[in-house]
């Protein structure tokens, strides 16, 4: 995909993967054939940009047909730069205006809680969005509505767009953070595979009436090591022949 | 939701063969465009305005590097502010600046300043008659990431909006010369930002060409039809004049940089002159941008010319590539000057 475009958010596509496997392939139940079938877990893209990432999940799950990702980010495709729920089958929500996903998240809880639906609300969403106003009022807002069937995952991988999330607003105890609104919180090495899929089940078990949220600390282009060598920035540049490259180095890579 | 994309969610594509267009996203550059171009003119102009004013300081909602104040936070670290991904507080804080005697110049992209930090605007900026400066990326239809990064409606969202002065600048030029008027004017403005390398479009027409608050220029004279055109659209309708000569149609251009206060007494003027058909075009929805301002004031003062409308429609965009989208969309130099020569 971003070969096509030339470019794309690599650097938080390939950090990220660990998670969104672990997410799509262990934690959430979803009938590939019916991606609203009403039973399934909610899976929300808050961080639009992301969509690269979900979309390789969406397909590698069945949801998306292979051949199509070439279409990424071009015209009459269903797979735009930024996420949109309108355009691609198992895209719940439309992201890309960030610090919406969490508030809309919190909503889908109560709607499902009232339904007497067991199903589980998760929303994906990046340590930029940590900043926002419109998350931290959700983040009461699933304390106040008790919402055990919510849960925050949260790509820290210390990156935004103008430099570091912990030279801006993510300064603090972000772990401390949750865990002092009420939340039940974790954070973990979001690139050990182990560590993450443990973390999914300890929030899933939790049996206490409170929302849960992993806070997953990730390096961009984690698995191409000449990409994380790279100065990272929100846009990692990658230039035209070392996409192949990069691609042989994580076929590499991959566990047998 | 965009509904034409909903109803075929389920349609899967086909995938083209040979050339690809990808879409020419977050850095939204128009440079293509057949004019020389000056790279981050906000930018230099600020950091110029800076040295020569104490009061200036720059505020950026974690898009410094993607609003052209990044020149202000390499050049003088001291008079700029990271705030964060944080619209909401990237207002406040620049209006409690403004009451301690600051000019500060907040910027982030157009759709976030008039979506998410519109109360913020309206009651600690305006309400109060601040000098904020809110200078925004990404106007109307220059990105193809969809609705959530397109201003379609930022126009109309402030015009509504006391005390405010709103600018839709067309170029390079436009630019660098309103910082300091901007500046110098003792109340709110949010303007609309061309970003990295930004065509020098006006001066090519009219090399005497300054911005003035408040004043709408004519660039070009012409017989046949009038076009009122603000932002980039200005330089979409010089150019169809350019395209409409060729087919012996006299086109005239009047830019209208300063959406409000609007220069009405330019705008009656020229639209009252007998004999053309008088056309706006604006980077914008329909709905209260240029085009309504245009008709409100000529109704209102009895001038009834044939009066047509350039604009985007009243929809969600699709996503795409932006060249795509123009053309889709109707803002390309091709299709103004097709449009134009359907109503004659
Ligand atoms: C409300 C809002 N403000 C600003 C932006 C512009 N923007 C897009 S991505 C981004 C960086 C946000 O941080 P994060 O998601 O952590 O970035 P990454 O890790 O992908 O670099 C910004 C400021 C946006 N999309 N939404
Ligand atoms: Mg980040």
């Amino acid at each position: 995909m971003g070969e096509v475009q030339g470019q794309g958010y690599i650097g938080q596509a390939l950090g990220v993967a660990d998670v969104l496997a672990a997410a799509y392939f262990h934690a959430l139940t979803h009938d590939p054939k019916h991606p609203e079938w009403e039973g399934r877990d909610r899976f929300l893209l808050s961080i639009g940009h992301y969509a690269i990432a979900l979309y390789a999940v969406l397909m590698e799950a069945g949801i998306l047909p292979e051949d199509e990702l070439e279409t990424y980010g071009m015209d009459d495709s269903r797979m735009p730069m930024s996420g949109m729920a309108s355009y691609t089958p198992g895209m719940e929500i439309t992201g890309g205006s960030l610090g919406h996903g969490l508030g809309i998240a919190v909503g889908m809880a109560m709607g499902l809680q009232r339904k007497g639906n067991p199903a589980f609300v998760y929303n994906l969403m990046s340590d930029g969005e940590l900043g926002e106003g419109s998350t931290w009022e959700a983040v009461m807002s699933a304390v106040q509505h008790r919402l055990g069937n919510l849960i925050c995952l949260v790509d820290f991988n210390d990156q935004q767009a103008d430099g570091k999330s912990t030279a801006a607003l993510a300064q603090g105890d972000e772990r401390g953070k949750w865990e002092a609104f009420g939340w039940h919180a974790q954070r973990v090495n979001g690139n050990d595979l182990d560590a993450v899929v443990a973390a999914f089940d300890a929030a899933r078990a939790v049996t206490e009436a409170k929302p849960r949220v992993i806070i997953f600390d990730t390096t961009m282009c984690k698995g191409v090591p000449f990409l994380e060598a790279r100065e990272i920035t929100h846009f990692v540049r990658v230039e035209a022949d070392e996409w192949s490259k990069a691609l042989a180095v994580l076929e590499e890579g991959k566990p047998s | 939701m965009t509904l034409a994309s909903m109803a075929r969610k389920y349609e899967a594509r086909r995938v083209p063969q040979g050339e690809k267009v990808a879409t020419s996203a977050m850095i939204a550059s128009l440079a293509a465009e057949g004019y020389d171009t000056v790279s981050a003119p906000f930018g230099h102009a600020l950091v110029d305005l800076a040295k020569t004013d104490e009061r200036v300081v720059g505020l950026s909602a974690d898009l410094a590097k993607y609003t052209d104040l990044h020149v202000l936070a390499t050049e003088m670290p001291e008079r700029f502010y990271q705030m964060g991904m944080a619209e909401q507080v990237l207002i406040s804080a620049a209006a409690g600046l403004a009451r301690e005697g600051f000019i500060p110049f907040a910027t982030t992209y157009a759709v976030f300043a008039s979506r998410r930090a519109y109360d913020f605007i309206a009651m600690a900026v305006a309400e109060e008659n601040l000098p904020v400066k809110i200078v925004c990326a990404l106007p109307g239809l220059t990105t193809g990431y969809g609705p959530s990064h397109q201003a379609t409606e930022d126009l109309a969202i402030f015009r509504g909006l006391p005390n405010m002065t709103l600018i839709d600048p067309c170029d390079a030029t436009d630019i660098a010369q309103m910082v300091p008027v901007i500046a110098a004017h003792d109340g709110p403005v949010y303007s609309r930002l061309l970003r990295g390398k930004v065509p020098s479009v006006l001066t090519r027409y009219k090399p005497d060409y300054q911005f003035e608050l408040g004043r709408a220029q004519m660039i070009r004279e012409g017989g046949d039809v009038l076009v009122i055109a603000s932002g980039i659209m200005t330089m979409r309708a010089l150019d169809a004049a350019e395209l409409l000569a060729r087919d012996g149609v006299d086109v005239a251009v009047l830019h209208v940089p300063v959406i409000k206060p609007l220069d009405t007494a330019t705008i009656l003027a020229e639209a009252g002159k007998p004999g053309r058909l008088v056309v706006t075009a604006e980077n914008h929805t329909v709905v209260g941008g240029l085009g309504e301002a245009v008709a409100g004031t000529l109704l209102r003062a009895g001038v009834t010319p044939t009066f047509r409308m350039i604009a985007l429609p009243d929809e969600f965009l699709e996503a795409g590539a932006l060249p795509t989208l123009h053309e889709m969309y109707g803002l390309t130099a091709a299709k103004v000057a097709q449009q134009i020569k359907g109503w004659l």
